[in-house]
């Protein structure tokens, strides 16, 4: 993991007094809440509609067991007991006080933790592969990059008042985990065939109200050429996005309404004044960032393990979850684990105190203390040995993080709705709850294979539901909350935008028609091995509408 | 002395703004800054008077075309018609650092308190702050900060690199 500089410490020690500062001359009335407002969000507080809400950074998703206690403290003493992680790996507390938020930013710092650019129209924290590392079909590990970015892009002084927020991801595997087709730019690490790594550069994707799928700019940026790249885009953003209509003002559409081409050869024009500036990469830069990220030691390992197989047999609800929750890792021997935040007894992606504390005890005792938060609002512990799987896996049971849904129809993306959220139209948690209990049988669900299912509460597409093989949008018709159900969506490395199927269903309606689609997924695939995805887009809507409206 | 920053110090502004009524050559006497319109299509006549000259920029406005006037100009007035419009941040970087301009660069409008730390990385260095701005506290805003990751107008090379 990053490990911080004195100069790290130092800036967050000055961002807390400062931040300290400004909620005082806020309370004393010196700052009216609107210029308190431009402030508070660039330290990810937001006025939500109960209480303030702290969104803080989780830098491309990984914590270590230390800082996963910090948060636990956190929800315990300034909150009411949890916390919720977002599609950004970022976790969010519902409930501080704002006299409070000055003590949690001190405790935060304290491991190297913070709210910087969590909210606002700025630079966000930069989202990456959960298995960053681990992965088995890595081609180059993405965390230097990404850590690279946050040094860049954080306080950047040009780019702090951008026309809207600002979303990076970066991937490094052939399987993208981290949907870089939806963020404002995303960044794939590749190899030529001569083994030659470059950058796959991304721009203009993103949910919300104009759902777009980011366009290929660059097929192949050598990566000492990164940040004078990204300085270059946000450059040309940062001068000629849209400020009339904040609907209009993401990169997404300056690139739609610019053309692609014209925009890249915008960015390229940029990019020649300052490709050879001291923000090029040396070798040196990258390898020193690249030593923060070192392996944790491995033992030398066989990938069979005669005991974890025995238990495989002798226990199938162990073998059920090892089936659906674990995915290979480079390392013979070892595992990667996903803690499922989607059991039915709590809202999709929320963790309690207790739990957090655990799962930090656990990361200590099975995976070297790290843990890593996914796009899709869960947990993984990275390296675990197969022979530590049947233990862990009881201990995971006993804390509901068990659910061996990984993937599946119930491991459901959600996003606040209108439970907590100032700009909610409708409910989304009730939805999740009520699918999860619906579709609550293993064999159902296992049967149903790789499958996503996304909620939104509202237009801006919080819980992504645009880029979910099903998508459910709330919206509120003449005061009735409604919901409108997306098929065909996909945040992987096959990105598209889901097509709404038809008219809206009622929230006691919502749950039946999903049900009535699975059945003609079921009814219509050609075997089991094929996705609903796949099935839906050899098949095309007809069916699927045929079901639901007659 | 009002709401004027510059170089760090409360200072009074020796400057005078082109209202838009006068005809460019009535302009008062003393240091005059004129809208870029202005300066485009009168520059010549405006270069024939002994005192300093300024331009005030939209936002729109190319910073790059100032460039061959530079040794003529002795300030660059740029705009914040709202605190979250950010577009002057960039004409002040691409001013200072890519063109080199060495007079002053003024920030004015929506020019706040806890903006002054990212307006100066940016290479501005005078400040016409927001009348309800309290101007011994804002003086401490350009140390609030004292690390810096980027490049800058003030700071050569990335954290990284030093």
């Amino acid at each position: 993991m990053y490990q911080y500089s004195q100069d790290d410490h130092q800036l967050l020690q000055e961002r807390v007094s400062q931040f300290r500062d400004q909620v005082s001359r806020r309370l004393k009335g010196d700052l009216s809440e609107d210029e308190f407002k431009q402030q508070r969000l660039r330290n990810g507080l937001y006025l939500q509609l109960h209480a303030y809400m702290l969104r803080v950074a989780v830098p491309y998703g990984l914590l270590s067991s230390e800082q996963m206690r910090t948060l636990a403290h956190i929800a315990r003493t300034y909150d009411r007991g949890y916390g919720h992680f977002s599609t950004r790996q970022n976790i969010q507390y519902n409930w501080p006080k704002l006299e409070d938020v000055p003590k949690i930013l001190d405790d935060l710092a304290a491991v190297e933790m913070h709210a910087i650019q969590t909210s606002g129209n700025c630079i966000r924290n930069t989202t990456s592969d959960p298995l960053a590392g681990v992965a088995r079909d890595e081609i180059a590990d993405p965390r230097p990059y990404c850590e690279l970015i946050r040094q860049w892009s954080t306080f950047h002084p040009e780019f702090n008042f951008l026309p809207r927020k600002f979303k990076i991801a970066v991937s490094g595997a052939i399987h993208d985990r981290a949907a870089v087709a939806v963020h404002d730019i995303g960044i794939r690490l590749i190899k030529k065939d001569a083994g030659e790594l470059g950058l796959e550069i991304y721009v203009g994707g993103g949910l919300g109200r104009t759902p777009m799928i980011g366009k290929l700019i660059r097929d192949f940026l050598p990566p000492h050429d990164m940040l004078t790249y990204l300085e270059a885009i946000l450059r040309v953003y940062n001068k000629l996005g849209r400020r009339d209509n904040l609907y209009k003002a993401r990169i997404k559409i300056l690139v739609h309404e610019t053309g692609e081409e014209k925009f890249r050869e915008l960015v390229e024009a940029e990019w020649q004044e300052v490709k050879e500036s001291k923000l090029r990469l040396r070798d040196e830069d990258i390898k020193n960032i690249q030593a923060h990220f070192k392996d944790p030691d491995y033992e030398n390992l066989s990938d069979f393990d005669s005991d974890f197989d025995k238990e495989l047999i002798s226990d199938p609800d162990f073998a059920k979850w090892a089936d659906n929750n674990l995915e290979l890792h480079k390392q013979d021997g070892y595992r990667v684990v996903y803690l499922s935040l989607k059991s039915k007894n709590q809202p999709t992606g929320d963790v309690t105190a207790d739990q957090m504390d655990a799962i930090a005890d656990l990361a200590d005792k099975y995976s070297h203390g790290a843990i890593r938060s996914t796009h899709r609002q869960n947990l993984v512990l990275s390296d675990v040995r197969l022979k530590d799987l049947h233990s862990l896996w009881g201990e995971l049971k006993t804390l509901d993080l068990a659910t061996p849904n990984y993937n599946h129809l119930t491991d459901i993306i959600s996003c606040p709705g209108m439970d907590y959220c100032a700009l909610a139209t409708a409910r989304s948690i009730p939805i999740a709850q009520a699918l999860t209990e619906r579709f609550d049988t293993y064999d159902y669900v296992n049967d149903l294979g790789d499958i996503s299912l996304n909620i939104s509460g509202c237009i801006n597409a919080c819980g992504h539901h645009h880029v979910a093989n099903i998508g459910i949008l709330g919206v509120n018709k003449k005061g009735v909350e409604v919901y409108q159900i997306t098929l065909g969506g996909s945040a992987r490395e096959d990105a598209s935008i889901g097509k709404i199927i038809g008219p809206a269903f009622t929230a006691d309606k919502i749950v039946q028609a999903i049900a009535d689609l699975l059945d003609v997924y079921l009814e219509n695939r050609e075997d089991p091995e094929e996705t609903f995805l796949t099935a839906y887009r050899r098949l095309g809507p007809a069916p699927f509408k045929e079901k639901l409206y007659g | 002395m009002g709401n004027f920053i510059k170089d760090r110090k409360p200072q009074d502004d020796p400057w005078t703004p082109y209202t838009g009524l006068e005809d460019v050559d009535n302009l008062p006497t003393g240091d005059v800054y004129v809208p870029f319109e202005e300066w485009q299509s009168q520059k010549e006549a405006l270069k024939l008077r002994n005192n300093r000259l300024g331009v005030i920029l939209e936002n729109t406005d190319d910073v790059a075309e100032l460039v061959p006037d530079f040794d003529r100009l002795d300030l660059v007035v740029l705009q914040f018609p709202k605190m979250a419009d950010g577009r002057a941040f960039t004409q002040a970087k691409l001013l200072r650092e890519r063109y080199g301009y060495t007079g002053e660069i003024r920030a004015v409008g929506d020019v706040l308190h806890d903006q002054v730390f990212y307006m100066q990385r940016c290479g501005f260095n005078a400040f016409e702050m927001r009348p309800d701005q309290d101007i011994p506290t804002v003086l401490h805003a350009f140390d609030e900060m004292t690390v810096t990751y980027q490049p800058s107008a003030d700071e050569e090379l990335p954290i990284w690199r030093r």
